[in-house]
């Protein structure tokens, strides 16, 4: 299927976390792939998130996590998206993220969940498969 | 060997860029450089060690990387190690005191406690520390945004307890630039913070001439991509931005320099770790000497810790980081750290376990009881092989250092993302040569596991109602201070940095009034402003 524009992917680093080498390979492959990806640096709340998505339409909203604290920050992220209309957005999450959280994280509509060891093609791969 | 099989031998270049010969003679170290800049163990260049009989005299310091929840729970941990022969301690603080915020805070939301030890206050430091010798014990703080206030309260902790700061030892990181290109606890602009890292080193050279203010680190720029010789070229590139900044206030090099402390890190192949430390000691000495003509020895000395890095570790079959965790503590001996330290084998899941912890810190005394590593002063010097590399590998660095000069200067780099650009981009294709099976990567990409195997780890748990403490904590200790002392104190120090002043003296006098660390940053970023990040790519 052929689309109007290049898939759309606004990349966050939630919260103080500041390890962003993940995020910003995972940037690269993406960008590789022929998204169009907007990164949004460090130290966003979920207000910030929520508000990115809305003013560049992204398709995909990717956060990329390593400090512990995805799961506090996507159950407040989730209602802000659902408020703006913007829940039918495919939302994913990559980095340190235990397994145990997993089904926490796909009930708030994390579906696509990248733990650490994950690979690029892997991710770029399940974009492609799930954006319509 | 026939020159048949030399053409079908495999071609090895090390991740610094150099060509690997299989048989290295006398001519290889000829042609590199010589013998000439090697000398004796404690003399110059010091390549071969700081002191002259390295841990014959003293064995390296064992110092993990340790902290969560509050005070209280940091302390036990701290005690844990102790009791079981860890003779330093290095604490982690959770990301809102990193990022000069209080618990109370809504961007802490979340993440009180959770990565570190949350501070807010004094009390907090004093709690952390309590029942523990300070002169037996040293402490290495890791912070760096938050520094002004953390190296503040250690301090005034310490004065209150009845030691004298002017023979207090301890070590902060205060690295803030290597914090733009990777680990990201900022808060100020790129100027401001590097003001603020001269303030603590000015400060600290007056009133705390035995503390280390800064602990310059290559380790998480490597950790973010570089490879081993970028990754101590940028590191002295940073330590010099900050003798520039010291030194244009009119301190003489010679009262600083001999504080300045570095991190280096510690994965990938021995010969190469090894020889990077040599030569980065070597380096070090010679620009301290010819460029700021410092004349005390120890003005002159690379000192470090070398701590076995994340970036080393793998996700998959965590226990083989058990072995990969005992050849990054050999590298660090070999290569004649003052300080050394291991991540957890269990550190890509969680906060280690004191089980894990023990394990690291056994491996780090196995070297010393067992193997012999503190016996012989740089046991590898004078093979033709390391002496080769050395000279070889402090050659890219001084060209690496050049080109950073050429192109500005560190500072402008840090500033406009490139160099974040540069190193993020190499850790992009390390990725993709690790995923294609092109650098090989046990566990990842050969002799990986049959199939997929439960991974018997202990999850470190996150305990809430340790953040809700921590705030009614804060709350009290609001409640209980003189608030117009409190006010007072942040007025000053509003005034100081307006005035362009050394900031500390108003540090310590609010971190005695107990003023929080939030409060203090609210003040120092009014007048500095806070940092935005380029993002580029």
């Amino acid at each position: 299927m052929t689309r109007a524009r290049p898939i759309r992917v606004l990349l966050a680093k939630p919260g103080l976390d500041g390890h962003d080498q993940g995020a910003k390979v995972v940037a690269r492959a993406l960008m590789e792939a022929g998204f169009e990806v907007i990164y949004t640096g460090l130290r966003q709340t979920p207000e910030a998130v929520a508000r990115a998505v809305k003013e560049s339409n992204a398709d995909v909203i990717a956060l990329s996590s390593m400090a512990g604290s995805h799961v506090p920050f996507c159950e407040k992220l989730t209602p802000l998206l659902e408020n703006a209309g913007l829940a039918d957005r495919l939302c994913i999450i990559g980095g340190n993220l235990p397994k145990r959280d997993h089904a926490h994280l796909r009930q708030l509509g994390f579906r696509g969940i990248f733990p650490s060891s994950s690979r690029l093609d892997d991710i770029v791969n399940y974009i492609r498969d799930n954006v319509s | 060997m026939s020159g048949e099989r030399r053409s079908n031998m495999r071609r090895v270049v090390n991740e610094s860029g150099i060509e690997i010969k299989p048989v290295y003679t006398p001519a290889d170290v000829e042609q590199s450089g010589g013998f000439s800049f090697i000398g004796e163990p404690g003399a110059y260049p010091f390549v071969r060690g700081i002191h002259p009989l390295m841990y014959r005299h003293r064995p390296y310091t064992m110092r993990q990387y340790t902290g969560f929840g509050n005070a209280q729970d940091t302390n036990a941990r701290f005690k844990f190690l102790i009791a079981n022969g860890q003779t330093g301690l290095n604490v982690a603080f959770d990301l809102p005191t990193q990022c000069g915020l209080d618990s109370d805070d809504p961007l802490a939301h979340g993440e009180v406690g959770r990565v570190g030890m949350a501070v807010d206050t004094l009390r907090d430091v004093e709690i952390a520390f309590d029942g523990i010798d300070l002169d037996k014990i040293t402490v290495s703080l890791t912070i760096n945004g938050a520094a002004p206030q953390l190296i503040a309260m250690y301090l005034a902790m310490a004065q209150k307890r009845g030691y004298d700061v002017r023979n207090l030892r301890g070590t902060a990181q205060n690295d803030i630039l290597k914090e733009f290109i990777g680990r990201g606890t900022w808060i100020y602009p790129v100027e401001a913070s590097v003001k603020l890292v001269g303030d603590t080193i000015e400060y600290c050279a007056q009133q705390a001439p035995k503390y280390s203010p800064v602990s310059v680190c290559g380790y998480h720029i490597r950790e973010s991509g570089a490879n081993p010789v970028q990754e101590m070229a940028y590191g002295f590139c940073i330590a010099k931005a900050y003798a520039d900044e010291v030194i244009a206030r009119g301190v003489d090099v010679d009262e600083f320099a001999g504080r300045l402390s570095f991190n280096f890190n510690v994965f990938g192949n021995i010969f190469e770790q090894v020889c990077k430390f040599r030569a980065g000691r070597g380096l070090w000495a010679r620009i301290v000497r010819d460029e700021y003509g410092a004349k005390k020895p120890e003005s002159l000395w690379l000192r470090m810790i070398a701590g076995g890095g994340g970036g080393g570790l793998t996700f998959e079959q965590p226990e083989v980081n058990i072995v990969r965790g005992a050849y990054y503590a050999l590298i660090a001996a070999l290569a004649g750290a003052q300080t050394t330290a291991l991540c957890c084998f269990d550190e890509a899941y969680t906060i280690p376990s004191e089980y894990a912890q023990r394990i690291s810190l056994r491996t780090m005394q196995l070297l010393i009881t067992e193997m012999g590593l503190a016996d012989t002063v740089d046991p590898l010097g004078g093979s033709w092989y390391v002496e080769t590399l050395t000279n070889q590998m402090r050659r890219n660095m001084e060209e690496i250092m050049a080109d950073v000069a050429a192109q500005g200067g560190i500072k402008k780099l840090i500033a406009e993302g490139s160099i974040q650009a540069q190193v993020s981009a190499q850790a992009y294709h390390m990725q993709r040569a690790i995923e294609s099976g092109e650098f090989p990567k046990l566990g990842v990409n050969c002799y990986r596991a049959e199939q997929s195997e439960e991974v018997d780890v202990e999850m470190h748990p996150y305990d809430e109602e340790d953040c809700r403490r921590q705030i009614a904590a804060l709350e009290a200790t609001r409640r209980s201070r003189d608030a117009a002392h409190v006010r007072d104190t942040l007025a000053r120090l509003r005034d100081d940095a307006r005035a362009g002043r050394n900031v500390m003296p108003a540090v310590v006098e609010a971190v005695n009034a107990y003023a929080s660390v939030g409060e203090i940053t609210t003040e120092l970023a009014a007048v500095y402003g806070r940092y935005r990040e380029p993002v580029k790519f």
